[in-house]
């Protein structure tokens, strides 16, 4: 009785001290939406690059949705660095969606918003 | 003003970067504002905790942070006894290439660079002495 589309959502849950950051996974047909809340810092920017990679496995679209992400440092950007080469590699595309202000900043900053999809 | 000693561990990272935005809202600052504080702090600890004290395995690893928040401008200095390095001599990164060519190393010091306000390094009595100053604009 699924619906179309939303085959499954998972959470990873990440643990150990001071890391506060949760990773939910959404596949809709072809593409993969990670839902990331909390921070994303020196200490879980790793789990996200994971996640994005383990995603890349699966399908060859990702959507990286920061709505409910409080805080991207710039630790996170060799996350979402490594995902958009990756995403070119497979011929596929990496977008980001729901970004904040100050995430905003940091990608205008460091210059990754001409070479990241945002929407 | 607020100093603290910390591990130079990134263990300590979000002590350190509580202890910075506690301080900042203590003096009357917007909550805006801490983000970007944040980042700079967390670029700066994390190269410390990394890097400072990779090859002295005998010495005593801290971090002492200074957090002086006054009504128009923050300063933090971030003190270590690691091994000499002033980050601000590394080549700034090229911000315009695609994707493929990027590199990650640099990015970081260079973002503080740009969004702090003044950034200055010292070498002072065997201690790597580095300060980052923001001006109040809300």
């Amino acid at each position: 009785m699924a619906r179309k589309g939303v085959v499954f959502a998972c959470k990873l849950l990440l643990h150990g001290k001071g890391e506060n950051m949760t990773i939910s996974e959404t596949r809709n047909g072809e593409s993969i939406t990670l839902s990331v809340e909390g921070r994303v810092d020196a200490t879980t920017s790793a789990q996200l690059q994971n996640s994005i990679l383990l995603a890349f496995q699966k399908v060859r679209d990702l959507v990286l949705d920061f709505e409910q992400c409080e805080y991207v440092s710039s630790a996170g950007l060799r996350a979402l660095l490594i995902g958009q080469k990756t995403a070119q590699s497979k011929g596929g595309q990496m977008k980001l969606i729901h970004v904040g202000d100050t995430f905003m900043s940091v990608l205008k900053l460091s210059g990754f918003d001409s070479i990241i999809t945002i929407e | 003003m607020v100093k603290a000693r910390f591990d130079a561990s990134i263990d300590e990272l979000s002590r350190v970067i509580d202890l910075v935005n506690e301080t900042i809202l203590k003096a009357g600052w917007s909550d805006a504002l801490l983000p970007v504080m944040d980042v700079a702090v967390e670029e700066i600890f994390v190269n410390i905790a990394s890097y400072a004290y990779q090859t002295l395995p005998d010495a005593d690893k801290y971090a002492d942070i200074t957090i002086d928040a006054e009504d128009d401008r923050v300063k933090i200095v971030f003190e270590d006894e690691g091994i000499e390095y002033n980050p601000l001599l590394r080549d700034d990164p090229d911000v315009t290439l695609p994707a493929g060519e990027r590199k990650i190393g640099g990015l970081g010091i260079y973002m503080v660079k740009k969004s702090m306000d003044g950034v200055t390094y010292a070498r002072t009595d065997g201690k790597n002495v580095f300060t980052i100053m923001k001006k109040r604009t809300d």
